[in-house]
């Protein structure tokens, strides 16, 4: 897909989703409502009618050629691009699953592993330090200093000679 | 002037307390190693360690931001020198005479140049802040909800007259901004808005954290990864005493555009759109024009290094002076600070000045030492951050991404904003590459419960009538001035096409 096609499709879809947050406004009162000025829907749905214009400027702007996106042909993304972006992308979509499934830690652990062994190609020593390091200083600064507890899911009964530890 | 002084004496007395002497010198410290990286400047930094700050009180919070702040505007230089790539945005044009003086063995003396120039930056910067602030902040007393709603028009309105980016992408950014914040309850008549799939978590809102790190976290390692490739080349630096001596002579054949960036800076910085980067680029445009040997930058000229350092620096107190006195943010950067002072439970705007002198002028206090501190830092440590710079970026972007995930969490502490902070990084990356301006959005969605309380208590009060906004004085002027920034373009464009023609008809 070129840079000119990306414009336009961007463009395109941002305008319908401002169309969509239009509707979602509307199910609210967006007229004067008596005593209690503009309705709650007013402010986002008028904001979203902009947002529609400020779409349709775009798309008209591209059918004239004046943006320099819009006579770009250069790829939108190269396959090295989408391979670099997909894989760092993707491995925190894993981090976040993993942290619904297995709890953050076990995440952290299994994220920096893949990142650093896989993607990095470091060696053993700097991989293992990291993995147990970056973990540890995150609990510290937050579960302990913070006190701010992060999911665990089904690893927190594993924390509980820990909170022992930290609450005695 | 006696109570400013006084006041003055009291916010450094209070920026020396041991604790806020910490936040200063860890801030500045990694303030100066955040700028340092590409791909993260000063807001990436702010937005990704503002949730630390919960640790400690709201006046030593905001100082150790603001050191990062101004320590990142100095860090900046050292990747801009040394490798040759802007550390942030901000040193951009540092790199069109510091790369060049590195590739001739001369690293050190840029180095020194920008360390001093961002030193001067600072201070010239620093002292006109505490003349401006006390007397804007009482005439900004007088604003009722009309002059505030007036003001933030202005200050979008400067993103579309001054930004330079594509105009219908700018409002596209500043609306998109102003509806994320509208989500969640009704904050006059409690109704859940724009709850998106019903899924509760979009009841309390959408937390400018997730927004800010999500794009300068996710989104701006994103585009770090395609625009480097992931690798650096990093020039030699050479320090000695002898050479230190030598630079430090160094400092009279640049200490006049030094002078003149600061100054330029700080006021560029005060506009909400501008900021430290256009302040920069403007800064050596100046410094090149007034040069007796304008043909020498890009070649290696040592002001072309000292203009633009003494301008970021500057431009980024500026920033400080609308957010502070009026509530409005001069910056990205300044736009995430206010948003951890509402975090923090203080009302940003005039009455801080009577409501939280400690608070205020403890910051003022400490931009002061911030400043001494990192020139000290980052004088001593050059060396060190250098080889902190060859770190491969394989082990940087995973601890990046792991603080934005669990700084994501930690103010709702719900992953409903996580996924939500995740998919801000990744659009935000994607319509970067079209270039969508992204800072109007931060912006916005800091200032958008601010904007909409402020223009429903105006039209509630004149009974729906908007000429409010136009027959009081103060509401009219800043209308005035934010309808000519939106026309400027128009206007330039007009002028050109004009110019044109003319050349066309005449030749």
């Amino acid at each position: 897909m070129t840079v000119r096609t990306a414009e336009l499709l961007i463009a395109i879809l941002l305008a319908l989703c401002s169309i969509g947050l239009m509707i979602k406004s509307a199910e609210l009162r967006i007229d004067w409502v008596p005593e209690r000025g503009p309705g709650s829907g007013a402010w986002p749905f008028w904001l979203s009618t902009g947002m529609l214009l400020a779409c349709l400027a775009t798309i008209v702007r591209w059918f004239r050629k004046v943006t320099p996106e819009s006579t770009n042909l250069d790829l939108f993304m190269t396959r090295e691009t989408v391979l670099l972006v997909g894989i760092s992308a993707g491995s925190i979509v894993f981090l976040l699953v993993v942290t619904h499934l297995l709890g953050i830690y076990v995440a952290l652990f299994l994220f920096l592993l893949f990142y650093l062994k896989f993607v990095g190609r470091h060696s053993w020593l700097v991989t293992i330090t990291m993995t147990i390091v970056v973990p540890i200083f995150i609990f510290c600064l937050f579960e302990w200093a913070l006190k701010i507890p992060l999911p665990k899911s089904i690893s927190e009964p594993l924390f509980y000679p820990i909170y022992d530890l930290m609450y005695s | 002037m006696e109570e400013i002084v006084l006041h003055l004496i009291g916010g450094l007395a209070e920026a020396m307390q041991p604790l806020n002497l910490t936040m200063i010198v860890v801030g500045c410290t990694l303030g100066l190693l955040i700028g340092a990286m590409p791909g993260l400047g000063s807001v990436n930094g702010v937005a990704i360690l503002l949730p630390i700050t919960f640790l400690v009180p709201p006046t030593a919070a905001i100082i150790f931001l603001a050191a990062i702040y101004y320590g990142a505007m100095y860090g900046g230089a050292i990747s801009s020198i040394t490798l040759g790539i802007p550390g942030a945005s901000t040193a951009v044009a540092t790199v069109f005479d510091g790369r060049p003086l590195a590739q001739a063995g001369h690293a050190d003396r840029a180095l020194t140049a920008a360390a001093v120039a961002s030193f001067v930056g600072g201070t010239i910067s620093v002292v006109l802040f505490t003349a401006f602030a006390p007397p804007l902040a009482s005439f900004a007393l007088k604003f009722g909800p009309p002059e505030e709603f007036a003001l933030m028009v202005l200050a979008f309105a400067t993103f579309i007259g001054l930004g330079g980016d594509d105009i219908p992408k700018t409002v596209f950014s500043i609306l998109i901004g102003l509806v994320m914040a509208s989500v969640g309850l009704d904050i006059i008549s409690g109704q859940p808005r724009l709850i998106f799939g019903d899924i509760d978590g979009f009841l309390h809102g959408i937390n400018f954290l997730v927004l800010a790190i999500g794009i300068y976290g996710i989104g701006e390692m994103l585009w770090t990864l395609e625009t480097t490739r992931g690798e650096v080349m990093v020039h030699k630096v050479t320090i000695s005493w002898q050479r230190m001596k030598h630079n430090f002579k160094d400092i009279r054949n640049y200490i006049k555009t030094t002078s003149m960036g600061s100054a330029l800076g700080y006021f560029v910085g005060t506009l909400p759109a501008a900021g430290a980067t256009p302040a920069s680029l403007m800064s050596y445009g100046l410094a090149k024009t007034f040069s007796k040997d304008p043909d020498s930058f890009g070649k290696g000229n040592i002001s072309g290094v000292a203009a633009p350092e003494a301008a970021n620096n500057a431009a980024s107190t500026g920033s400080m002076l609308p957010m502070i006195t009026l509530g409005i943010p001069g910056s990205p950067t300044t736009a995430i600070l206010l948003g951890g002072m509402i975090i923090w439970g203080l009302r940003p705007g005039p009455l801080l000045f009577t409501e939280n002198p400690e608070f205020v002028w403890g910051l003022i206090g400490s931009l002061y030492i911030a400043n001494f501190a990192t020139l000290l830092i980052n004088l001593a440590f050059i060396p060190l951050f250098v080889k902190i710079l060859t770190l491969p970026f394989s082990i940087l972007a995973p601890v990046i991404y792991i603080l934005c995930v669990v700084g994501g969490y930690a103010p709702t502490q719900t992953m409903h904003d996580v996924w939500l902070m995740l998919l801000f990084g990744v659009v935000g990356y994607l319509l970067r590459k079209l270039n969508y301006p992204v800072a109007p959005a931060v912006l916005a969605i800091v200032l958008g419960p601010l904007a909409e309380r402020s223009l429903r208590q105006s039209l509630l009060g004149s009974h729906g009538d908007v000429s409010i906004f136009l027959t009081r004085p103060i509401s009219a002027v800043c209308i005035a001035i934010a309808v000519a920034l939106i026309c400027y373009p128009m206007l330039q464009k007009l002028q050109k096409r004009r110019r044109a023609n003319a050349g066309t008809g005449s030749g």
